[in-house]
């Protein structure tokens, strides 16, 4: 089974790090990482740049709105996420509950929609 | 046999199996598909074939294994259909191969309690757990878990579906957890049957049976767990609690159904077998060295039932177990409860101040036994008028009619 980790967390918590503070995290997220390629949960994994670059597109009545910023104005972000593949939901809540990002913004976990079998 | 004696035979030998198996069928099906819903309809399909077929061919041996087998192919045939649509066949076999592979003949194994940990999943809204846990292990129906819990029948079933939903297509697992997830997790469990019995206790006349029946069945679901973990003390607290809280449901009322009060009850109306079952699991659980909360709560309960022996309750002990209950669990209940022990031997000024303030927690403004509690106390410490506009309030908040009807009796006992 599936599940999407959506990382929401307030970006200026990073931007305000000190250098050191900076490379720490990212080196948590590198153990953390290796963790799920170790055991074999890892589908995916990507870091969003910050919501500044965000473009939201729309087709309304058959024109192209394209509007700066993201779609969601909110104190927290989305600003990344992981992919995983585990037996079940207490399997993904107990990675999401591992991943440096629910300690300091919080871990969004919805199961993936399995289209295949359509 | 003739066909109505055969029908009434059947309808009893179904019934019989109700009670006894439903909650395991259910677990047994659902647990290993994720389908509640599924495993539900399933099984209420294969009792209506057991009450045309049983009449006409006399009840099988072994009603239970029948019921699953019946059950069983319901659930893979419904599977199928689906499968056009949302199912890869690879998967239906699957299904289909997992739920032949437990042997019918023999005992079934009972997977209730994986099926109540998905039930009270803290993923699941904690309002609906309780209701899940009654519907799932004892099919309750929508209407009356919703009439218990003062919502309407359309709007239980919906969110009844929705947790149904969100346990399948998550994959909530049904599975006992893990030895160190276990205590939180089956705190959760334990405090959504204490839900369900606060539910049914709301009506202490028992002039409402579905309310009554809920306290029974709460505490039938506390039995079970505390049965199936022997060696979980608050298992066994939240049982010797909820015996103690029905030991006393006869002394609750008057003939007239008025209220009355703990300190007021005849003790001798107490139910003893219950007081003695409550002590006995108390104790065991107290053996196996972890306090929690609902240990604490049967000890404090124990020690008013001490007035059985002694004609007096044990306050100086209610107040160390309220210290304790307070340190692990602190509400604005526990601390009320602790105040009302605190005036009962140090006087009512002593108790008034032991009270919480609305100042610290708004809540309480509109907190009924708050304000019932702060009225007794001020009556006993003479303050009349403040004590007055406290009943005031007190009655505006309750919604139990006796309750209210008790507390204008105390009003207007004040003296002008």
């Amino acid at each position: 089974m599936q599940y999407l980790l959506l990382l929401h967390a307030n970006e200026s918590g990073f931007t305000n790090m000190t250098p050191e503070q900076q490379q720490q995290g990212m080196a948590a997220y590198m153990a953390y990482s290796q963790a799920l390629v170790e055991a074999g949960a890892m589908k995916g994994s990507n870091r969003l740049r910050p919501v500044a670059t965000a473009t939201t597109v729309r087709v309304v009545d058959g024109k192209t709105q394209v509007l700066d910023g993201p779609f969601a104005d909110s104190k927290e972000q989305l600003g990344g996420y992981f992919l995983i593949d585990v037996p079940d939901l207490d399997a993904a809540l107990a990675w999401a509950a591992r991943c440096p990002g629910a300690s300091h913004g919080a871990v969004e976990v919805r199961p993936i929609w399995d289209m295949s079998a359509a | 046999m003739n066909p109505i004696e055969g029908g009434e035979q059947a309808q009893c030998a179904a019934d019989a199996v109700a009670r006894q198996s439903y909650g395991k069928l259910v677990a047994f099906l659902a647990s290993r598909t994720h389908d509640v819903a599924a495993a539900e309809d399933a099984l209420s399909e294969a009792f209506a074939a057991a009450l045309s077929e049983w009449p006409r061919n006399g009840c099988p041996a072994n009603p239970e294994g029948w019921l699953l087998t019946v059950a069983r192919r319901k659930m893979i045939d419904v599977f199928r259909g689906q499968s056009r649509r949302q199912m890869v066949s690879v998967e239906i076999q699957s299904i289909a191969d997992v739920l032949a592979a437990a042997p019918t003949d023999t005992e079934i194994p009972d997977e209730r309690l994986a099926m109540m940990f998905a039930c009270a999943h803290p993923a699941l809204d904690p309002a609906i757990r309780a209701p899940m846990i009654l519907q799932a292990v004892l099919g309750l129906d929508a209407a009356r878990i919703a009439s218990a819990f003062l919502t309407s029948p359309a709007a239980m079933g919906k969110r009844l579906v929705r947790a149904k939903v969100k346990i399948r297509q998550t994959a909530i697992p049904f599975r006992v957890p893990a030895r160190e997830e276990l205590p939180a997790r089956l705190d959760v469990v334990l405090q959504a049957i204490y839900a369900a019995f606060s539910e049914g206790w709301t009506d202490p006349g028992g002039a409402d049976a579905v309310r009554r029946d809920l306290a029974e069945e709460a505490i039938y679901l506390a039995r079970l767990v505390s049965e199936l973990l022997p060696s979980e003390p608050e298992a066994l607290g939240l049982l010797a609690l909820l015996l103690h809280a029905e030991s006393r449901r006869r002394a609750r009322r008057s003939l007239t159904g008025d209220f009355i009060p703990l300190a007021q009850q005849d003790a001798s109306l107490w139910n003893k077998n219950q007081i003695d079952e409550a002590e006995s699991l108390l104790h065991r659980a107290s053996s196996l060295g972890v306090i929690g909360r609902f240990q604490l709560e049967a000890a404090i309960q124990s020690a008013h039932a001490h007035r059985c022996r002694t004609g007096r309750p044990n306050w100086p002990f209610i107040i160390q177990l309220y210290d304790a209950l307070f340190a692990l669990a602190a509400s604005p209940v526990v601390a009320i409860n602790r105040a009302i022990a605190i005036a009962e031997l140090h006087g009512p000024v002593a108790g008034l101040d032991a009270l919480p303030s609305i100042e610290a927690d708004s809540r309480l403004a509109q907190y009924q036994p708050y304000w019932a509690a702060r009225a007794e106390l001020l009556t006993r410490s003479g303050a009349f008028t403040h004590a007055r506009h406290a009943y005031e309030i007190a009655i505006g908040l309750e919604r139990d009619e006796a309750v209210r009807r008790f507390l204008e009796t105390r009003r207007s006992a004040l003296p002008a």
